[in-house]
């Protein structure tokens, strides 16, 4: 799932200060599963904005409201009245929802309140790791289902570097992925793969080519 | 203009607080009318929201009653309603209310003293803040009782 967090609440409070009425618009998806953007938090926010109006001369009346995806119109069709009577929407999603809310209601002003991180997951309780680099060609099948494009500091495809140290990283406080490659690769027998130089990779599959698309024609409806 | 009495909001652990409560009634032991209690099944049932809602709602102090650490009856409601109380500090501060109008407090069913004891505590802490900015309004005459949410 996509990984997100919110931005610090003084910097949304600056975004909104000029609105009186807003719509506050919650993701049931990954932002709900990652306790940033669902129900939940949506009802945190708007307090915490009408609380802190509320001590000025200029209170803020919050409508508040979560869809299924923000990221697809047919959810986004059903907030349009929401949407009409709000000076601005306050997005609680991640970078793509934002952007589905501001092309789907092109004369409304859209806040995004969070901070879109990674694609990831979560591993305990309050904790949500990085798992995918979004590189557009996977290589997992060669490296213990382990990927060194998104968890290696370097994104060395022929790893280790000299920097992994005991299994941990030198550039930053995570365990080395490559130290954990190989571990994997001798439990299951393939560590043999390992000596096979990877070539370098295509980047031009991932975001260094551009914005990306996926078209699927046997799916598309034509009218 | 008269003495300021906060309004204060306790939500009390129905296994701890909230018989100390009743024990310290038995006992005829004194504390503030300025505490409002909310029983709860467990510490654990807290929310930021509740919280939150409190003071949107008009209250000037919150405080959270849980079982000893190590003894919730449901085993660790008192430990996570510790960390929500955290978190709304946090928020509190954030928009201005101030963080330290929220507390949490751990007592055992038996302490009715201690029940006591912390409703002054907080009345006593309450006081010295002074009405929460929702209210100082209130306080000097110039606007309504803040009142629930939108």
């Amino acid at each position: 799932m996509i990984i997100a967090e919110q931005k610090p609440f003084e910097e949304i409070a600056r975004m909104v200060e000029i609105f009186d009425k807003v719509l506050i618009l919650g993701c049931n998806e990954c932002v709900t599963v990652c306790l940033a953007g669902g129900e939940k938090e949506v009802g945190l926010m708007a307090t915490s904005l009408r609380l802190l109006r509320k001590q000025g001369d200029r209170p803020i009346i919050t409508l508040e409201e979560t869809i299924t995806r923000q990221c697809e119109w047919e959810y986004l069709d059903q907030i349009e009245k929401l949407a009409e009577e709000a000076e601005c929407i306050i997005s609680m999603a991640c970078g793509v929802g934002v952007q589905f809310v501001a092309e789907r209601f092109p004369d409304k002003w859209v806040i995004p309140a969070l901070n879109t991180k990674s694609a990831g997951g979560s591993v305990k309780h309050g904790l949500w790791e990085e798992r995918c680099g979004l590189c557009g060609e996977c290589i997992l099948h060669k490296t213990g289902g382990l990927c060194p494009v998104a968890r290696c500091s370097k994104r060395i495809l022929n790893g280790p570097c000299g920097g992994s140290q005991n299994g941990k990283c030198e550039v930053k406080d995570v365990d080395c992925i490559w130290d954990q490659i190989y571990k994997k690769m001798t439990i299951i027998g393939k560590l043999e793969q390992l000596l096979e130089i990877e070539p370098e990779k295509d980047w031009s599959k991932a975001r260094d080519g551009g914005p990306r698309k996926v078209v699927r024609e046997d799916v598309m409806i034509y009218e | 203009m008269s003495e300021f009495q906060p309004k204060i909001v306790a939500f009390c652990c129905y296994y701890c607080a909230y018989s100390a409560a009743d024990l310290a009634g038995s006992m005829r032991l004194q504390y503030p009318p300025t505490i409002r209690m909310i029983e709860q099944p467990c510490s654990g049932r807290i929310d930021v929201q509740l919280i939150l809602q409190a003071f949107e709602d008009g209250a000037d102090g919150v405080y959270v009653a849980g079982c000893l650490e190590g003894d919730c009856h449901f085993l660790k409601g008192n430990y996570r309603a510790k960390l929500r109380v955290a978190q709304a500090k946090k928020i509190l501060d954030d928009v201005g209310i101030g963080g330290e109008r929220v507390e949490m407090f751990n007592l055992s069913g038996s302490m009715g003293p201690r029940f006591a004891e912390i409703a002054h505590e907080m009345h006593e802490k309450i006081k010295q803040l002074g009405p929460s900015p929702l209210n100082k309004a209130v306080a000097s005459g110039q606007l309504p009782a803040a009142s629930g949410s939108d």
